[in-house]
């Protein structure tokens, strides 16, 4: 610890002087959720539709308002040819085309099953999914109207509700807990919380070391007594005290400008918040400890933050990815750190519900601490 | 030179390979207390290595050696906490003041407070310093640096300091001063080891050591140096010879039989000749105005000594 309070206050020194820096650790997260957190939307609505409507009846057109009418899908254009139809999907002006037979009506009549094409644009998955359930949806729903008609004329039912109308036999009826109005920020917002302060925490103490072997003042302090960990710790401390007031500042944004409330303990959240900075840290560190040049550094934290952000749950749930993935998952802190800020923030979890987590978590910053000192050594070789 | 015990630095067959290159081989020397050594040497020599070999920021591969007698391999920390050290290119913090960074270097070896700020005190008067003390260490000028960056490798009184190159690139009223300073420090009995490039600074030291590719050539006083047969064999003598065009000379002086060696001092040449080859010889083998040319005995200087030295170890290893 020999030299801890020296480098210390001297990296205190350099941050009061590099203003540059603290704009980046405290301006740029506020300006990466804002816009993250408008951009990442993903309830998909008014998906561009192509109706190619060979009947024309009133039966048909009530089946393309009712298309309409779900919301998921935007009638763009009425198209009266088949090349104008495939042009319309080929040319991506609509993600969805809508074929409706000219025989429809006569074969909703004569009581025969009529069938309505429906060509969804494959290449976002997102999209193509909401498109094929919707559709599938408002065809059972059309196909039991007319059943419960038909009951309804035989004086046949099936099941009934308590006022005697006709009713499904099993009625779902699903609730929403946590998050009721499936708003996307609620999801995000957390989870993007914890991959801007590992952004901003690793790229600032990558530089750490690598600017100052580069400058050739770390071969000068080579050469004094200060001690390894002395040197380490001293960097680092001043940068977690900068990540925490990020943090705190991103909370703020949070909670204030995307009205995501923290449903659970505030004082947990920080702690366990202090606990992911240290490891971010000492992930940093350890970058510097490995680059021998500034530009090596980005490229290395570059690395690190990919995963991060691929397979941390962030994006992508971690229960649909390959084992092998899935398995990587485990070694990356920031797993842990999202699970804990969504639990907390959201479902109002306690210590003892993400005990796992806060394992896990701890587990990583004690080797990626301990790594980074191991791996720095006081010599040139 | 010294006896042993008194010696603060000992190099014994010291050896450090980078891969398959051997940046300094087997190199042995001493230096004692208050000494001014003088370490020469081309680019890429392997001075710094052996620098740093001392300090304790490198290992050796091979051999060993002792600083105020720690050794080198494997007391390199308690040597840090009684050496200083300044490297070859400005290594201290431009975005600090000059006072911030002689507070970090004075905590970094614990100093206390009254202690520090009794020394800061002794180093502004010593380096001249203080109309700088607020002053951005990036914004003073290259001499002011070296000042700066001495006053920090002695902000914990060492009692061995370590320069490497530190008059590179300054102008040479701020190298004469700094040169003051190290005579000054030197006085007070602090052992310094510098390397150079510049042979009027190698004049000025106590003792000198020559290293040339890898190897240490010769060490020893500079006037013991001169008169090493090695420089002069018997049966040759020195002389310079002054000329217009000095060039020429050169050229057929070289060609000339008895002449051992011929090189260009500015406007004048220094030659190496047989004792039996006369001055007239010399004047006529030149063939220009013979009033206009003059040949005269003298003493080798250092570059005469490093010039033979590294010809005839690289003639040596060559056969």
């Amino acid at each position: 610890m020999n030299g801890f309070m020296a480098i210390l206050l001297k990296e205190l020194a350099h941050i009061r002087r590099e203003r540059a820096t603290l704009f980046f650790a405290f301006m740029v997260p506020v300006f990466q959720l804002t816009i993250f957190g408008y951009a990442i939307e993903t309830t998909i609505e008014d998906i561009t539709t192509v109706v190619y409507n060979l009947d024309g009846r009133q039966d048909s057109r009530e089946l393309v308002s009712a298309f309409q009418n779900t919301r998921k899908f935007n009638v763009v254009e009425q198209v009266f040819s088949e090349a104008a139809f495939e042009h319309a999907m080929a040319s991506g002006r609509a993600k969805v085309g809508i074929k409706i037979p000219p025989d429809y009506t006569e074969r909703l009549l004569l009581g025969q099953q009529a069938t309505v094409q429906v060509l969804i644009d494959g290449s976002d998955s997102q999209i193509a999914t909401t498109a094929l359930n919707s559709a599938s949806l408002l065809g059972l729903h059309k196909s039991l109207e007319r059943g419960f008609a038909y009951a309804e004329s035989r004086q046949a039912a099936v099941a009934r509700d308590p006022a005697g109308r006709l009713t499904l036999p099993i009625q779902i009826r699903p609730r929403l807990l946590y998050n009721p109005d499936l708003e996307s920020a609620h999801f995000f917002v957390p989870g993007l919380i914890g991959i801007i302060m590992q952004l901003v925490t690793l790229f600032l103490t990558s530089f750490a070391i690598v600017r100052e072997r580069e400058l050739g003042t770390l071969e000068q302090l080579f050469v004094t007594p200060v001690g390894r960990a002395g040197l380490m710790l001293g960097k680092l401390i001043p940068y977690a005290l900068i990540g925490f007031v990020e943090t705190l500042i991103v909370l703020a944004v949070m909670v204030f400008g995307f009205g995501v409330p923290i449903q659970g303990d505030i004082a947990l959240l920080l702690l366990l918040s202090l606990l992911f900075l240290f490891t971010a840290l000492g992930l940093g560190l350890l970058v510097s400890t490995l680059a021998t040049t500034q530009l090596q550094a980005i490229q290395f934290a570059f690395i690190i933050m990919l995963p991060s952000i691929l397979l941390s749950g962030f994006v992508f749930p971690r229960e649909a990815m390959p084992t092998p993935m899935y398995l990587l998952s485990f070694v990356i802190p920031a797993t842990y750190f999202i699970e804990i800020l969504r639990g907390i923030i959201l479902r109002s979890a306690t210590i003892v519900d993400l005990l796992p987590h806060v394992v896990g978590l701890a587990v990583c910053c004690f080797l990626s601490l301990t790594l980074s000192v191991a791996r720095f050594r006081k010599q040139l070789d | 030179m010294s006896s042993p015990d008194s010696a603060v630095i000992v190099a014994d067959r010291l050896t450090r390979r980078f891969g398959d290159l051997v940046a300094v081989h087997d190199v042995s020397f001493q230096v004692s207390k208050a000494a001014i050594f003088g370490f020469l040497g081309p680019n890429g020599s392997g001075k710094s290595t052996v620098i740093r070999l001392l300090c304790g920021v490198l290992r050796p591969s091979d051999g060993g050696g002792s600083v105020l007698g720690h050794d080198v391999g494997q007391e390199a920390e308690a040597i840090k906490r009684r050496i200083g050290y300044m490297s070859q290119k400005f290594s201290l913090y431009a975005d600090l003041s000059v006072t911030e960074n002689l507070d970090f270097y004075g905590r970094i070896y614990g100093l206390g407070r009254p202690k520090l700020r009794q020394r800061k005190e002794e180093l502004f008067e010593l380096c001249g310093i203080r109309p700088f003390a607020r002053q951005l260490a990036g914004t003073l000028s290259g001499g002011w640096k070296q000042r700066l960056a001495l006053a920090c490798a002695l902000i914990h009184k060492p009692e061995v300091l370590f320069l490497d190159e530190p008059t590179a690139g300054i102008d040479p009223v701020a190298r004469r001063e700094l040169w003051d300073l190290l005579f000054e420090l030197s006085g007070r009995g602090v052992t310094l080891f510098v390397t150079t490039h510049y042979m009027d600074e190698a004049e000025r030291c106590s003792h000198v050591g020559y290293i040339y590719l890898s190897r240490l050539i010769v060490c020893g006083k500079p006037a013991d140096l001169k008169a090493l047969d090695t420089v002069t064999p018997r049966g040759v003598r020195r002389v310079e010879v002054t000329c217009p065009h000095t060039a020429t000379a050169l050229h057929r002086l070289r060609a000339l039989d008895g002449v051992r060696d011929a090189t260009l001092f500015g406007e004048r040449l220094h030659v190496l000749i047989d004792d039996a080859l006369a001055d007239a010889r010399l004047i006529e083998a030149i063939g220009e105005d013979a009033t206009a040319t003059e040949v005269r005995p003298i003493a080798p200087t250092l570059e005469d000594v490093f010039v033979t030295l590294s010809r005839s170890e690289a003639e040596r290893r060559k056969s």
